[in-house]
């Protein structure tokens, strides 16, 4: 815990990489020294700026006012009784001051497991194994369990020796009207998209693309015909460096 | 409002931080009412400082206008959530230009060229590189002030990390301390120039 107050000016900075800042958000949502003390530091950088101020073009004022003739300033919070965590989170898009709170509302629980898991294996049944199978059955087969709250349950199962992935959902809520959930590779702060999840709670699907690389592998919301990069912040992070 | 652009003859017009805070506050709920010349007024107010540091991190002209456009656009669209109970408006919309730029330079560049230039720009004159104009600001002048009481390491670290888009096990590399001095340095540096700056929650 210590060691998680002093990350506070390396995140008021921006200075965390994806899965540490996954972390970090998780501690302030519940640390309210540290809220306090972030926002205090990120207005200190901000002064920063002022030794740096430079004149932009003045192209830029007209393309930014421009742009937001054609925007309509999203809708404020309004006190809500029972908010689920889905809505809250896309809705929480771009507030900007204090987004960790929702994506730490949501989930971001990073499990740890290195279980190897074969939960389906059948040594008498000799039949085709799917691609889920051969990866679920792999030897150096990798779990990562998450827990997200109300909106379900989710393991990602890696094999290296395979360079594949897989995710079972449980309980999973339907994405956003209009959204679905993209996968992601993570690995060096680069997401690469592993494909979008189907609609459906219970499923067990194979990412698209090579695993074996990814130190964790994210799900963000996404319009539905998917993104080439995330466009909201992840609604959940395995770890894979964990469950080594 | 031009009083907060960079005054190319040098007379020293300042940056009144204090009474401009609850005017920049103000123009930014009337942007969320749909205020387009607020939202003007507000953009003449802060434009140098976002673009400034958009450029200082990105460095690339072009990519630097990108992302202080994002960052206004992202700015207007969330107006309606900004809460000056929890902040300056103009800190909120630094906050918001960091976050893109760090992105920015994280994605797009490589850590190689990175180097390079980072290494070619922070010789010991380093923040006077992008803006001689800013030397004008009273402003700057006091942040200046400040960051030089900083230790040598407290404010590389600092530096590397706003202005940089370092993360901090990288600046733990660039420096070659340990990672824990590293981010006990980062945030050391911050609280000092917080408390010389009076920073206040």
């Amino acid at each position: 815990m210590s060691d998680l107050h002093k990350l506070t000016g390396a995140y008021a900075m921006d200075a965390l990489d994806d899965l540490e800042r996954a972390r970090f958000e998780q501690h302030l949502a519940q640390c309210e020294d540290c809220r306090a003390e972030v926002a205090e530091l990120r207005e200190t950088a901000a002064l920063l700026s002022e030794t740096v101020a430079t004149a932009p073009p003045a192209a830029l004022r007209e393309s930014v006012l421009a742009g937001i003739t054609h925007i309509r300033p999203m809708a404020p919070e309004v006190p809500q009784p029972a908010p689920t965590p889905l809505a809250d989170t896309t809705a929480g898009r771009g507030r900007g001051w204090m987004p960790f709170l929702v994506a730490a509302a949501l989930a971001l629980f990073v499990g740890i497991g290195a279980m190897v898991s074969q939960p389906w294996s059948d040594d008498d049944q000799v039949t085709q194994l799917t691609a889920a199978e051969e990866v679920l059955q792999a030897p150096d087969a990798e779990e990562v369990f998450l827990d997200l709250g109300e909106a379900g349950r989710a393991t990602v199962v890696r094999s290296k020796s395979e360079d594949r992935a897989v995710i079972s959902t449980e309980d999973m809520v339907s994405a956003p009207e209009g959204k679905a959930y993209e996968l992601w590779f993570i690995s060096g702060g680069e997401f690469t998209s592993a494909g979008l999840m189907p609609d459906a709670p219970d499923q067990t699907v194979v990412l698209e693309g090579s695993a074996a690389e990814a130190a964790a592998i994210g799900i963000t919301v996404e319009p539905e015909s998917g993104s080439e990069q995330p466009t909201t912040d992840p609604i959940a992070v395995f770890d894979l460096t964990e469950a080594a | 409002m031009d009083h907060v652009r960079p005054v190319p003859d040098g007379a020293p017009q300042g940056v009144p931080s204090g009474g401009d805070a609850a005017r920049l506050a103000d123009l930014l709920r009337q942007a969320a009412l749909g205020d387009e010349r607020a939202f003007a007024e507000f953009y003449d107010a802060t434009s140098a400082r976002a673009y400034g540091l958009a450029l200082r991190v990105v460095r690339n002209p072009a990519h630097a206008e990108e992302v202080t456009q994002e960052a206004y656009l992202d700015a207007w669209r969330s107006s309606t959530r900004y809460d000056s109970a929890r902040g300056s408006a103009a800190g909120w919309l630094l906050t918001i230009v960091h976050r893109k730029a760090v992105d920015r330079v994280r994605s797009v560049e490589a850590a190689t060229t990175r180097d390079e230039t980072w290494n070619r720009e922070t010789a010991p004159v380093d923040h006077d590189q992008t803006s001689e104009a800013a030397q004008a600001s009273l402003e700057a002048a006091r942040v200046r002030n400040a960051v030089a009481t900083l230790t040598d390491v407290q404010r590389r670290a600092v530096e590397l990390t706003y202005f940089g888009g370092y993360t901090h096990t990288e600046v733990a590399t660039l420096l070659d301390v340990p990672l824990g001095t590293a981010k006990t340095r980062i945030r050391d540096g911050l609280i000092r120039l917080r408390d010389l700056m009076g920073v206040a929650s």
